[in-house]
């Protein structure tokens, strides 16, 4: 570590203090002279450091403000007998030289001045020492789960009287984990291209975006909830409300003029926020409310959830166009968004049907009778069971109706439904045509 | 913010761990040098700032400098209990010194405004002399040795002790009231 305490003791008389600190790169043998080593290369391309020609006119006296007129660069040829600049000239170029970031003469000018002018030679101490404490930043990674257990652990010795609904913790954590990866994005991979894949009429579809045209995609469909609430839509007024998802996305690249840079996540961040304050204080029975999503409608609770997921595998397209690292959702909430699933299953089966996409109910089941029945087994952290009826969305799922079962680790389920992989893949395992097609299904809208 | 969190709003506990963790967690790690330490530093921190959200007074600054204030005196605590028992006093003093100083460096860094930043980076982690830094930012070359000049004034208070039993230096706000 180029530590603050190292050579802090250093050379106390006005003559002493001469060279640059240990850069992050070099360490000073103690007692090695201060003296700026010569500039590497870069000098040498840069014509202010060519020896100075002779006959050059004197350096110009400084302005009252101690600014020479005309840049030190002039100041730099002062020639073979230089003129004695003034104080002032020499304290403007203290932090220059504790830096190292003056010429080989300069230094050598402020240098003698700092034999014979203490408060200068003071000052010169100080700030040379001050280079000491400049670090290159650490970019530490800070662990998403620390987030998790940083809010659990503060709710526990002091409840929220405004607590996050239970539903929407899950957003909450997703968003915050998803915005934690962006913190530290240069411009570069802001504009790093990401290929969206899902699935839609029985064909994969992508879509190229870049990192910053996802975060936009994220905005975009959140408003659909912002909508819901009475909040103000991110796209404004004139935005097309019912038009679902795809629709507002895709007006949303076309219209914003240029393509989304870095900016776009200030109020991506900044709606999310408003969301969770909001469903907070409206407190439980906002759940119930209805997002239109156009081709479909999701009760507020499950929209949350729709979200948290929809973050979770675009946070995962980001991660993976800029070779990033990133985990699954814990486990608990990987089983809400599961569920989620699971239970939206009976009602895209039945829109396939109507779409003559699947197979006709083998039978009429009355509302709630024991229809049909598939049994969802996902494997690994959030895993768990479900069963889920098949005839209709009516139908009461049964363990001895069970027709068919589907095997799957939770996170290839999850790449399932999200459309990353195809229903081929994802039922590779399954021995039936009804586990295809429930595979099929397990395909959400397209978003 | 602040009256969010004493309402009790939990929303308002997740925005301001989003705000303030890498501030926290950074300055807990430059002072004990340990990820677990910093850990748990930050628990404490968001903890006590939960718990007690009426200890903060907008008179006395910023509330990012109160956060980093906390962060850096519990950090510095728990650098005291770890080292107590290694070497002489005068050592641990000397560690508490200079990793206290090395925390408010960094707070100063990420504080001061931005162009002294931009200068003092240039010229140190990019070797550019202060010519080619004025080029790099389109200043002039007195701008740009102002520029040095001010920031490490303003880093150089990191190095000042602190009283006994008053806030740490180099929390206040920073600004271009230094003496050229």
């Amino acid at each position: 570590m180029n530590g603050p305490d190292d050579g802090l003791d250093g050379p106390g008389g006005p003559g002493g203090p001469g060279g640059r600190r240990p850069g992050p790169e070099e360490q000073q043998v103690g007692g090695a002279p201060r003296i700026p080593d010569p500039r590497g290369a870069a000098d040498d391309l840069d014509p202010a450091h060519a020896p100075p020609p002779p006959d050059l006119p004197p350096v110009p006296s400084p302005a009252p403000d101690g600014a020479p007129p005309t840049a030190a660069g002039s100041s730099a040829r002062s020639g073979r007998a230089p003129e004695p600049r003034s104080h002032t000239v020499l304290k403007s170029l203290l932090g220059a030289w504790a830096l190292a970031a003056c010429s080989a003469e300069e230094t050598q000018a402020v240098e003698d001045h700092l034999t014979e002018c203490a408060p200068c030679a003071e000052e010169a101490l100080r700030l040379r020492d001050a280079v000491g404490l400049l670090h290159r930043e650490e970019s530490l990674d800070l662990k998403p789960m620390l987030r998790s257990r940083v809010l659990e652990e503060c709710l526990g010795k002091r409840p929220a009287r405004i607590p996050v609904p239970a539903w929407a913790v899950p957003y909450d954590t997703e968003t915050a984990r998803l915005d934690a990866l962006l913190r530290d994005f240069g411009d570069g991979e802001w504009e790093t291209p990401v290929r969206l894949k899902w699935f839609e009429e029985e064909r994969r579809r992508t879509r190229r975006t870049t990192v910053a045209g996802v975060i936009g995609h994220l905005m975009t469909v959140d408003g659909l909830v912002a909508a819901a609430l009475g909040l103000d839509d991110p796209l404004g007024p004139d935005a097309p409300q019912q038009a679902g998802a795809t629709a507002r996305t895709e007006h949303y690249w076309s219209s914003a003029g240029r393509p989304p840079a870095r900016h776009v996540r200030e109020p991506w961040r900044e709606q999310g926020h408003t969301l969770l304050r909001t469903v907070s204080f409206a407190g439980r029975e906002t759940a119930e409310l209805t997002v239109d999503y156009g081709p479909f409608a999701l009760p507020l609770g499950d929209a949350f959830l729709e979200r948290a997921f929809e973050c979770w595998v675009h946070a995962w397209d980001i991660a993976e166009a800029v070779d990033y690292p990133y985990d699954a959702p814990s486990g608990p909430d990987l089983n809400r968004m599961i569920d989620l699933a699971a239970r939206l299953l009976p009602s895209a089966l039945a829109h396939r049907r109507r779409a003559g996409l699947a197979a006709p109910a083998g039978r009429l089941v009355e509302a709630g009778a024991p229809g049909r029945t598939l049994r969802l087994e996902i494997e690994g952290s959030g895993g768990g069971s479900w069963d889920i009826a098949l005839d209709s969305p009516a139908a009461q799922p049964s363990p001895e109706h069970t027709v068919a079962r589907i095997a799957l680790d939770g996170a290839e389920f999850c790449q399932l439904a999200a459309g990353h992989i195809s229903p081929e893949e994802a039922a590779v395992g399954g021995r039936t045509a009804t586990a295809r097609r429930s595979a099929t299904c397990c395909s959400p809208p397209p978003r | 913010m602040q009256q969010r969190l004493a309402r009790g709003e939990a929303a308002a506990l997740g925005e301001l761990y989003d705000r303030f963790a890498s501030l926290v967690h950074g300055l807990a790690h430059r002072v004990l040098g340990d990820e677990g330490g910093a850990d748990r530093v930050t628990r404490e921190v968001f903890g006590y700032i939960w718990q007690h959200p009426d200890a903060y007074d907008p008179r006395q600054g910023s509330l990012r400098s109160w956060v980093a204030g906390i962060a850096q005196g519990r950090a510095v605590d728990r650098l005291r209990q770890a080292e107590r028992d290694r070497g002489s006093r005068e050592e641990l003093e000397e560690k508490v010194r200079s990793a206290n100083a090395a925390a408010r460096a960094d707070y100063i860094v990420t504080s001061m405004p931005a162009p002294l930043r931009a200068a003092l980076e240039l010229a140190y982690f990019q070797r550019r002399d202060y010519r080619q830094a004025a080029a790099d930012l389109r200043i002039s070359e007195d701008e740009a040795r102002r520029r040095l000049r001010l920031g490490l004034q303003l880093l150089s208070t990191a190095n000042a002790l602190p009283p006994e039993d008053t806030a740490p230096p180099g929390y206040g706000p920073p600004g271009y009231g230094t003496p050229r």
